[in-house]
């Protein structure tokens, strides 16, 4: 639908609705909080800012002629790269998958000892993974930064004009 | 026979997702709109995060909230809380690079008064061909 879609507004509400129905496949894998994180950051930041740009720049795409062969091509050699990558994968949901022996088990047995939250996943990104969090913060505050300059740098030129 | 289908069964999460990626990144590479190549590029986000939570989902598991905090959850299967903890860090950073390249369309848009790939292009071409004969003509006189 994107693909063919000329109005912009609809594309970034589809977009929109896409993230709403990951989130509930997140629900589904047992991921709740990264469901209502995406809910609420994918499904409602992220429209709004599209929005916010929309508005300022163009509301139709332009017609335009571009070959669709070569994008087309790479993307099913890419395809198959990465369906050949997961034929050694273990199952879908099961228990002896290198990723559920190895670390995860251990976190959940020790992560109430350590800090008394019932919630494992909060416990480790506010803790064990404390540092890496702080990194986080600071990309999101460079981001900031970025956005403020190009959009301060705008408004003199407006001012200008 | 059985073994095969098992297979199939097991593996086709992964294929699902690796589709989904693969028309993100068919929209990044094949559309000239710059929003739309932002919206190509959350799809493929989304779906690398879809693949990494299902690596940590474990048949009949639940969500890992401890429901009994004295007990040492031998009883209770939990699927793994880490990709959970690496994928919710992936979707802040990915909307602060999401805001950044929508920032950067606004402010081409500014400059180019276009949001076109390819109108883009032809007027760099133009720029680059009057540039360099500007240059051809400073060294020739």
């Amino acid at each position: 639908m994107a693909l063919t879609l000329k109005h912009l507004f609809a594309v970034i509400m589809l977009s929109g609705a896409f993230s709403l129905v990951s989130a509930m496949l997140f629900v589904v894998m047992d991921a709740v909080d990264v469901a209502f994180t995406e809910a609420a950051v994918g499904a409602g930041v992220s429209t709004v800012l599209m929005l916010a740009t929309m508005a300022l720049t163009v509301r139709v795409q332009k017609e335009t002629k571009r070959a669709i062969i070569l994008p087309l091509v790479v993307v099913c050699l890419v395809g198959v790269l990465l369906i050949y990558g997961t034929l050694d994968m273990p199952n879908f949901g099961a228990f002896d998958s290198p990723a559920q022996i190895h670390l995860g088990s251990t976190y959940l047995s020790i992560t109430y000892k350590d800090m008394g939250i019932p919630n494992v996943v909060t416990g480790i990104l506010a803790s064990y993974r404390g540092y890496d969090t702080l990194g986080e913060t600071v990309v999101v505050l460079t981001a900031g930064l970025g956005v403020i300059l190009l959009l301060s740098g705008l408004k003199g030129r407006k001012d200008k004009e | 026979m059985d073994v095969n289908l098992n297979f199939i069964y097991g593996h086709l999460p992964y294929w699902l997702f690796i589709i989904l990626m693969l028309s993100g990144l068919f929209i990044v590479v094949s559309r000239g709109n710059l929003i739309k190549k932002i919206v190509g590029l959350n799809i493929f986000q989304t779906s690398v995060f879809m693949f990494y939570i299902s690596i940590g989902k474990m048949k009949g598991g639940t969500a890992p909230i401890l429901l009994d905090k004295s007990a040492d959850n031998s009883a209770v299967i939990y699927s793994n809380p880490l990709p959970h903890v690496l994928i919710l860090t992936a979707i802040v950073v990915g909307i602060a690079t999401t805001a950044l390249g929508l920032a950067l369309i606004i402010k081409i848009r500014e400059e180019y008064d276009t949001v076109e790939e390819d109108d883009i292009q032809k007027m760099d071409q133009k720029d680059l061909k009057k540039y360099n004969k500007k240059n051809v003509l400073e060294t020739n006189s």
